[in-house]
Formats: C-alpha cells, sequence, structure tokens
C-alpha cells in the first residue's frame, strides 16, 4: 500500500494542465460548457463496433486515459443505450453487424445523436464497397456528425464531440 | 537459410511413403517454406503421420485455381514450415478434413467452406462459422463468380438459427452476451451455460466484425496490401504489414536493405510492448484494480505519443511500405527511443513489485483461468498465450528470420498457464523487447530504408511468417497479372487463442469471464476478415 501511495504522491496528476496541451483542454472546456447547457452536465455515450479493425476502440478508449481523462467534461461511456445520448459507431458496418447496430440506435432514447467515427464509418476507408459491408454508417442510420481519422486520435475525437455539441 | 534446416523432413518423407501416401514436390513452394502435392484422397488420412511425427498445425485455406479448389494447410516442426496442397474439381469439392487430428483446423475449414464451398468430410463440427446472413448457403464470397461489390444494399437481418451447443440439467441456464458488448471493446456473441456462479461450457460465436478482407485484396498492387494488412487487426499493423511485405518481398526477389529491417523490428517490438502495457492494465481494471489501469494507460500514452512523433502515427499504421519503411529515423530520434526505454524500463520497474505484492491481485488472478500445457498444444495456442502454458517456441528465434537471428534476445517461459501466469509472461516479455529495442538502436545501420520492388510475377506465391504480439502471424500472398494480388490469407494467431478460452473457462465463474478474455484478448477482427 505504501508503494501505490508512494507512486501515486510521485507522478502525481497527469491530466494535461493547459499548457501542456492547450488545444485539447480548450477544447474540453468548451465542451463542457456545452454539454452542461445541453445535457444537464452529463452525455452518455454508447460506443458501437460495426466492423472496426479495432484501431478505432483503442483509441476511444484511450479518451478515458489519464491524460485525456473525458469523464471531467461530463461525457461518459454507458453500457446500456437506453441510457445513451449519443451513439459512436465505427467501421464501414460489415452486413453482420448492420441489424445489430440499428437496434443499438433503437434502443436508444429521444433526443439521440450519432457520430460516425472514423474513416472507415464514414465511408472513406480501406473496406468501403466490399459484399460484406455497407459501406458507412449513414448507409444504415441517420448520421450527425462523421469524425475523420486512421483510426481518429484522441484529440480528434474529442473535437468532433465539440463540432456536434456546437451544432 | 541455414544448413540445419529441415533435418527432420527426410523421416518423415520416409514415413509418407511407406504409408504409400504419394507426394510431389511443388517446384513453386511459397517462400521460406516447402511444399508438397497430395492426391486429395490422401488430404485426410496426411495429417495422422505429421502429428505423429511432432508437427504443429499452422494454417489452412483454400483459393480458386483454373476452375478447381486448392486447399493448402500448413505445419511447423523446428521453425521450418511445410506446406502440403491438393485440388478437388470445383464440381465435387470434397475431402478429408484436419480437424479429428488437429482441432486447430476447425474453424478454418469451417471458414474455407463459408468462403469457398470446400466440404470437409468427417468433420467433427461443420457448422458455418464466418457466413451469418449476408450470403446464402450456395453462395461463396471468394469465388471467381461471386461479385465483389455482393448483392445490393437491401439491409441484412441479424444472424439467427445457429445451433449452438446446449447443456441440459436441471438449475442449468443459458447467459447470451454480444455481439454489441459493455465495453469500448470489439463485437461478438458468447453463450454460457452456467449452474450456480460456475460455467459449465462457454461457445465463442464470431464472424461479426467480417469485411471480405481476402476479397478486398485481390487485385491490390504491393503498397495496397500493406494498407490493407495494417488493418486486418488495428492493434498489430506492424506485425500484419511485416507479414504481407515479407510474401511480397521473397516473391518478387528484393532485399531489404538492412536499415529498412532493424527499423520494422524497432516497430514491430513498440507495438508489442505497447499493447502489454495496454492489456496488463486493462486486465488489473476487469478485477477492479484501477491504480494499474490509470498507470499503465500512462506508459502507453506516453508510448504512442512517441510513436505518433517519429512515425507519423500512434498505432504504426503505414510505418512499412513495399521493400522497407516509410520514414526515417534521425540521430535525434534513436536518443529519444533510447532515453524511453530507459525511462519505462525504471517504471515498470516500480510498477511490477506492486502488482506482484497485492493480496487482493493475486486472489483474483492466481489460479484463474488455467490453460494446461498439453490442452495449449493440442489447440496449437501461439504467443504470450503459449508460452505462460510452457511451450517454448518463439518465432523470431526458432525460425529466425532478419534482423532478430542478429539479436540476443531473452525468451521468458511460464508454466502455471493462469491469467497471473500471463500477466507474468506479458511484464517479462516487456523488458525482452526493451532489450531488443535497445541493441537495435546501438546497432542500426547506416544506408537507403527502402528499394523499389520489380512486380511479381504472375502465379508467384510467398508466406510471410512475423512474430506479432499474440504470437506467429501467417500470411500467404499469390499473385497474377501485373504483380496484382489474386490471393491474400492472413491467419493471425488469434484463430488458436480464441479457442484456448473456451477449455480455460471450464469451472471458473462467470464473473471471472472477463479477466479470463482479457487475459488471452484474441483479435476478432483479425479472425473475422
Amino acid at each position: 500500500m505504501r508503494r501505490i501511495f508512494q507512486k501515486i504522491y510521485e507522478i502525481g496528476i497527469v491530466t494535461e494542465p493547459v499548457a501542456r496541451d492547450a488545444e485539447y483542454e480548450r477544447l474540453g472546456r468548451e465542451l463542457k460548457r456545452r454539454v452542461d447547457e445541453r445535457f444537464r452536465g452529463s452525455l452518455a455515450i454508447r460506443q458501437v463496433d460495426a466492423g472496426s479493425c479495432n484501431a478505432c476502440e483503442l483509441e476511444i478508449q484511450a479518451l478515458n486515459n489519464p491524460y485525456y481523462d473525458l469523464e471531467r467534461f461530463g461525457l461518459h461511456f454507458v453500457a446500456s443505450p437506453r441510457h445513451a445520448d449519443l451513439l459512436l459507431a465505427t467501421g464501414p458496418v460489415s452486413r453482420h453487424m448492420e441489424e445489430a447496430l440499428r437496434r443499438t440506435h433503437a434502443a436508444m432514447p429521444e433526443p439521440r445523436w450519432v457520430i460516425a467515427a472514423g474513416d472507415c464509418a464514414a465511408g472513406r476507408g480501406e473496406f468501403v464497397c466490399g459484399y460484406a459491408c455497407a459501406g458507412a454508417v449513414s448507409a444504415v442510420l441517420p448520421v450527425d456528425l462523421e469524425i475523420p481519422g486512421c483510426p481518429p486520435t484522441p484529440l480528434q475525437l474529442l473535437q468532433g464531440l465539440l463540432v456536434l455539441m456546437n451544432a | 537459410m541455414s544448413q540445419s534446416r529441415f533435418t527432420w523432413l527426410p523421416k518423415l518423407l520416409s514415413r509418407l511413403a511407406k504409408s504409400r501416401l504419394a507426394l510431389s514436390e511443388c517446384p513453386d513452394a511459397p517462400r521460406p517454406a516447402l511444399a508438397y502435392g497430395v492426391q486429395a484422397e490422401d488430404w485426410g488420412r496426411l495429417p495422422v503421420y505429421l502429428q505423429e511425427q511432432g508437427c504443429r498445425f499452422a494454417g489452412l485455406w483454400a483459393e480458386v485455381r483454373d476452375g478447381r479448389l486448392a486447399v493448402l494447410a500448413c505445419v511447423e516442426k523446428q521453425g521450418d514450415y511445410l506446406v502440403f496442397e491438393t485440388e478437388v474439381p470445383i464440381a465435387k469439392p470434397e475431402l478429408g478434413s484436419w480437424s479429428p487430428v488437429y482441432p486447430g483446423a476447425n474453424r478454418l475449414e469451417r471458414h474455407a467452406r463459408d468462403l469457398l464451398g470446400l466440404v470437409f468430410l468427417n468433420s467433427p463440427d461443420a457448422r458455418r462459422w464466418t457466413r451469418h446472413q449476408a450470403w446464402g448457403e450456395d453462395e461463396h464470397p471468394l469465388r471467381k463468380d461471386f461479385p465483389a461489390e455482393g448483392h445490393g444494399s437491401a439491409p441484412t437481418p441479424a444472424d439467427a438459427g445457429y445451433p449452438f451447443e446446449r447443456v441440459e440439467g436441471e438449475a442449468v441456464y443459458e447467459i447470451p452476451v454480444g455481439p454489441v458488448h459493455a465495453g469500448i471493446i470489439e463485437p461478438g456473441h458468447f453463450r454460457f451455460h452456467a449452474l450456480g456462479e460456475t460455467v459449465l461450457n462457454l461457445e465463442a460465436r464470431l464472424g461479426y466484425v467480417h469485411k471480405g478482407i481476402e476479397k478486398l485484396a485481390e487485385g491490390r498492387d504491393g503498397a495496397g496490401l500493406l494498407r490493407l494488412a495494417a488493418r486486418v487487426s488495428g492493434d498489430s499493423a506492424v506485425a500484419h504489414a511485416w507479414a504481407a511485405a515479407q510474401a511480397l518481398e521473397r516473391t518478387s526477389g528484393a532485399e531489404v536493405p538492412e536499415r529498412g529491417l532493424m527499423l520494422r523490428a524497432l516497430l514491430a517490438e513498440r507495438e508489442r510492448i505497447a499493447n502489454h502495457l495496454g492489456d496488463i492494465g486493462a486486465i488489473c481494471n476487469d478485477v477492479g484494480f484501477s491504480f494499474a489501469h490509470m498507470q499503465f494507460g500512462r506508459l502507453r500514452e506516453l508510448w504512442l505519443r512517441r510513436n505518433a512523433a517519429l512515425f507519423g502515427h500512434r498505432l504504426l499504421f503505414d510505418t512499412l511500405v513495399p521493400g522497407g519503411v516509410a520514414r526515417n529515423l534521425d540521430k535525434d530520434g534513436v536518443l529519444a527511443l533510447l532515453a524511453d526505454c530507459r525511462a519505462l524500463r525504471k517504471e515498470v520497474t516500480s510498477l511490477f513489485p506492486v502488482l506482484r505484492d497485492s493480496q487482493s491481485l493475486r486472489d483474483r488472478l492466481m489460479g484463474a483461468g488455467v490453460l494446461a500445457k498439453d490442452q495449449a498444444q493440442r489447440l496449437g495456442c501461439l504467443g504470450f498465450v503459449a508460452r505462460a502454458s510452457g511451450i517454448d517456441y518463439d518465432l523470431r528465434r526458432d525460425h529466425g528470420y532478419a534482423p532478430y537471428e542478429r539479436l540476443s534476445l531473452e525468451h521468458p517461459l511460464h508454466q502455471a498457464g493462469d491469467v497471473a501466469a500471463r500477466v507474468l509472461q506479458r511484464a517479462e516479455e516487456i523488458y525482452a523487447s526493451l532489450g531488443a529495442i535497445r541493441q537495435l538502436l546501438d546497432r542500426l545501420p547506416h544506408g537507403p530504408i527502402a528499394v523499389s520492388l520489380k512486380p511479381p510475377e504472375p502465379g508467384t506465391r510467398g508466406l510471410g511468417l512475423v512474430d506479432g504480439w499474440r504470437g506467429e502471424i501467417l500470411s500467404y500472398v499469390r499473385f497474377g497479372e501485373g504483380g496484382r494480388v489474386s490471393r491474400y490469407f492472413p491467419r493471425d494467431p488469434s484463430w488458436f487463442n480464441w479457442p484456448a478460452l473456451e477449455v480455460l473457462i471450464h469451472g471458473n465463474i462467470v464473473p471471472d469471464f472477463p479477466v479470463c478474455n482479457k487475459s488471452i484478448n484474441g483479435s476478432y477482427a483479425g479472425v473475422d476478415l
């Protein structure tokens, strides 16, 4: 236990302070303001992998690491679509995930938003037009915003979330 | 290739000859393997002798050749690889199954059936695997008459009617999980049968992220192939791209310059460390030890940021190109990477004892999800999963590909086969990779980082064999007109590690499934293709 506390003390808080990643912090603060206004301080995200290569998931997970700590802005990931305001979908929508994606969306209460995260989800990736893919999230669901990147970096994901809040 | 290669082959060949199993050596073997043609009627009994001679099953795939279906299977012994192949008419595509002898062949055979229509007779499990509802039972996407773009845009229904195994009995209940899981992870379905808290049976049903990668590879040039390969499993971008690049370069006869090879190995070891860091943290998080999750997440993030700064991509996508690597490393870069290695070594050396001494972590990880050595061997498990169960195979040493044969690598090994052993194994592999990176940076020669390739001749083919962080990746590439890919099959190690999960979960409690699953961390994308 002593070593755990010692490590925590040594490392301190690494969550990006303004000076180190000003862009992330500035975006984050703005995002928080919008979330406070429009979602009473709490926006719940349900993420669905609809045929991603797993890279998008790794970067979305990174939003929860101590450097980005997305939750401090009032955004958090939830397990149940019933609790979600926002569907964050990745992948070119493999036909085998198509219906699961639709049902996840249908299970979300209104009002609800959909972000297609990553080049595949936006219909620009390596997997468009194959027999096994619908080609883009917008081929299956109404999409409010696309976030580019292969995969999008945590910063790009945050920028995208902010754009949606400002829309 | 050294002189001591294939020393075991004469004995195997004479054993096969004695069993009246006629072989013909293929002059166009996919290097570095040797290849032998087999009569289709002998296909089913071949694995009996291979197993008897101590060959490990390493892969099975098929391709269309002039209106016939060719089936290829690969085995390994002492780091050498043999490919056997046979052909069956497309009108009657039947042959014997290897699954009764090599259980690891089962899902690969089912995949070959779903995509090419092969029928493996006397298979113990002939259910569909990759196919859900996107195409019919009589259609085969990898056949030439199947349109690459598919059958239009009508909605595809959810999968239904898959005949799961059933466990009956008083108080036995079933838990269906997925394809959409609770966390930010890949989709798949797990079907549990439990009695109280105890798992009686687990069956995985994958295929949800099938994107048709094998079909999408057709017609690509070398650069396009490597871009696709990097996206087979996004956590193994370097390893899969490297395996595809090896197959390409062996086919076109290109020699990657020494500096390019060393940089590839550097990227591969950085990829291994990034994944090990993230997963060790995530395994601890699955049993509620968030301290480790935060600390290892922090170290992984720093590691990825360096990737972005020096190689242009956090997950090292598209850092490999045909003939070498895309980006050079300057002196400052070398110094930064060396400093990173020292810093990371110091960090993990202060963190691992905390993990080791945490009583609650020990309680949850030790004895959980035990995979015995003989089980791992039977399934053909690879990488850290195999090495944590006492199977001492490391492609970098035992097959020995450039530039690893010139490095002196540590090879950690564990015997317990439980979740704790897999964590320890990966912890020690971080040190081994740090040692490898150190040697690579110390010896990094001057010179070009890539050569230009001439397109491979039509009909030529090659194998790529790379030790990714999950273990051996085997990639087969055949080229057609104009040096364009006519067949690409990447066999991710997850084909053989996923089935281990169904075995090691027996007798564990349902709440331990997440940590057992994470301790294997099979790739969904890598096997769904």
